[in-house]
């Protein structure tokens, strides 16, 4: 940390060392403000990309978006030569980073790809070619270098399926791909003189990482034991000042929100609804008396009128059951429940208990449509929605508890074994 | 017909349905926590564990045995989206 490069403002006409034998090469991107359009970044964002070098041969790691590979390759040539590059790792393909793989393999064609198991198929996809020589890898390979050997990690889904890590074991470098990463453009590249980018980490993490908190959890196993000098992550600043502090943010993150609230054996079970006449509402109510009697179900009843929809996405992600009411108008399920379900792709749904119940006038379909789509989002929908024409009877009431009963026994893993025939499923 | 039994342990749930029948078709319908993406045997999301009758499945194809292998799936595993039920006792439940 003694010598700090001097760099004007968003320009690194050189590769930056980082050590004798690893330079970044990357790319800064200062007027990018929209990534992936799921992503704003108020001050643009870096590829980057490294040169490591060992006693035999040397390795690119990833490479920048394609409209970059200009400085991508003025700065490799900077610090190696075409005919010495013996590996390129691909952390993971997305185009952000392989942009300028096809022309680097044109001119380093004597070099090998190594990316993940996952890689293999996204590969032929992505390039449009099929010539490419390349390694299939998985947590424990190494390649060698000489006297510096490239380790492999298997992270899926961080966040793409074939999401890997790469651990140069002689100077204790993770090279992390878009883990640990961060759309936030400084040319002071390192993260102990950049300007303030934790709001950018976080923000990062929420969009890219959160959907997929199962898969972190189970790469830090990986990650936490691990020396660290230097996480050298593909965006963002290079974290090379205490990188052990962002291996945690990334564990408390990754934590279930709600887990203090809950005892041992409880489950929780969210019914949310929206009403204009109080029909839908009344349902619900009565599917909420129905789930309350049975034990260790903790419910909660929301009208959907009374919140934003940030709230109500935490809750979501912290919950074992989700129910959703809502009358049928104009032949649709109302905008605030699909605004609330369109809001759902950042948190992990998959397998959660789903059900739904709404009020109709003459058609119903609202009911069926939400049904499809909570299973299209991978939710278990294992009974079939219910629908009360206009106002509810005494009868229809009690049915709905029964609903809401039937759902929270599920939910605990108590309904009755039941054998049924595939025709008289609906 | 032949007809085979399916259970999906997680729910305590047993379907007989047709020869020929993906299990993607039952399990969705009964709501199984067994969830699914591409619905075509390329992603690997439905992965499911076969804990009894294998045989009673068809067999797996070679691209279903290779996504399987790519995603480092265990051997009792299918893609549900993939096998479909051929007779007597299946009993699966999600990975
Ligand atoms: C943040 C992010 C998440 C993605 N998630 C998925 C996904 O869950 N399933 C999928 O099939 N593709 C996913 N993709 C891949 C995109 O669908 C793919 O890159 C596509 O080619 C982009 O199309 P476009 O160029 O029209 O934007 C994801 C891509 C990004 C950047
Ligand atoms: S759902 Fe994608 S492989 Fe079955
Ligand atoms: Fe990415
Ligand atoms: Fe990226």
């Amino acid at each position: 940390m003694s010598h700090l490069p001097v760099i004007s403002l968003n320009t690194i006409p050189q590769a930056v060392a980082l050590s004798e034998r690893v330079h970044w090469v990357g790319a800064l991107d200062p007027n990018l403000r929209n990534f992936d359009i799921i992503l704003k970044t108020a001050n643009g964002t870096s590829y980057n990309a490294y040169v490591v070098r060992g006693s035999e041969g040397v390795a690119v790691i990833d490479t920048v978006k394609e409209n970059f590979a200009g400085d991508f390759f003025t700065r490799l040539e900077a610090v190696a030569r075409y005919d010495e590059i013996k590996v390129i790792v691909l952390n993971h393909l997305e185009p952000d980073h392989t942009g300028a793989l096809p022309e680097l393999m044109r001119r380093a064609p004597q070099a090998r790809v190594y990316i993940s198991q996952k890689a293999q198929s996204m590969l032929k996809a992505l390039l449009k070619q099929d010539h490419f020589e390349f390694t299939p890898v998985i947590t424990g390979d190494t390649v060698s270098l000489g006297d510096r050997t490239l380790q492999f990690l298997h992270t899926p889904y961080l966040h793409w399926p074939d999401t890997q890590c790469t651990y140069l074991e002689e100077e204790a470098i993770l090279f992390s791909g878009d883990v640990f990463g961060c759309h936030f453009c400084d040319s002071r590249l390192f993260n102990d003189v950049v300007g303030d980018f934790r709001f950018s980490f976080e923000y990062y993490y929420a969009h890219i990482m959160r959907p997929f908190k199962e898969f972190v959890n189970r790469a830090l196993t990986l990650i936490e034991p691990l020396t660290l000098n230097t996480i050298l992550p593909a965006h963002g600043p290079l974290l090379r000042d205490q990188p052990q502090r962002y291996v945690q943010r990334y564990k408390e993150l990754s934590r279930s929100a709600l887990q203090s609230e809950i005892n041992e054996g409880e489950k929780t079970l969210l019914i949310f609804y929206i009403s204009s006449y109080g029909n839908t509402r009344r349902m619900a109510e009565a599917i909420y008396e129905g789930a309350m009697s049975v034990d260790n179900v903790r419910v909660s009843l929301y009208d959907l009128e009374g919140s934003e929809i940030a709230p109500f996405v935490d809750l979501i992600e912290g919950a074992d059951g989700l129910i959703f009411g809502t009358p049928t108008i104009n032949g649709d399920a109302v905008k605030p429940v699909w605004d609330l379900l369109s809001s759902l792709a950042v948190i992990n749904l998959k397998a959660k208990l789903g059900g739904v119940f709404g009020s109709y006038g003459w058609t119903g379909e609202g009911v069926k449509m939400v049904e499809d789509r909570l299973r299209g989002l991978k939710l278990r929908v294992p009974i079939p929605g219910i629908r009360i024409k206009l106002i509810p009877t005494e009868e229809e009431t009690q049915l709905c508890r029964e609903f809401g009963h039937e759902l929270a026994l599920d939910l605990m893993g108590l309904r009755q074994a039941k054998v049924i025939d595939i025709a008289d499923l609906v | 017909m032949a007809k085979a039994s399916i259970t999906f342990e997680d729910i305590n749930v047993t379907v007989t349905a047709p020869a020929g029948t993906r299990l993607i078709e039952i399990s969705e319908k009964v709501g199984s926590g067994i969830t699914y993406g591409c619905r075509e045997g390329d992603c690997g999301t439905c992965i499911t564990k076969v804990t009894e009758g294998w045989n009673n499945l068809t067999e797996p194809s070679v691209l279903e045995d290779k996504i399987l292998r790519e995603n480092m799936a265990g051997k009792h595993n299918r893609l549900a989206c993939q096998a479909q039920v051929l007779s007597g006792v299946i009993k699966v439940k999600p990975v």
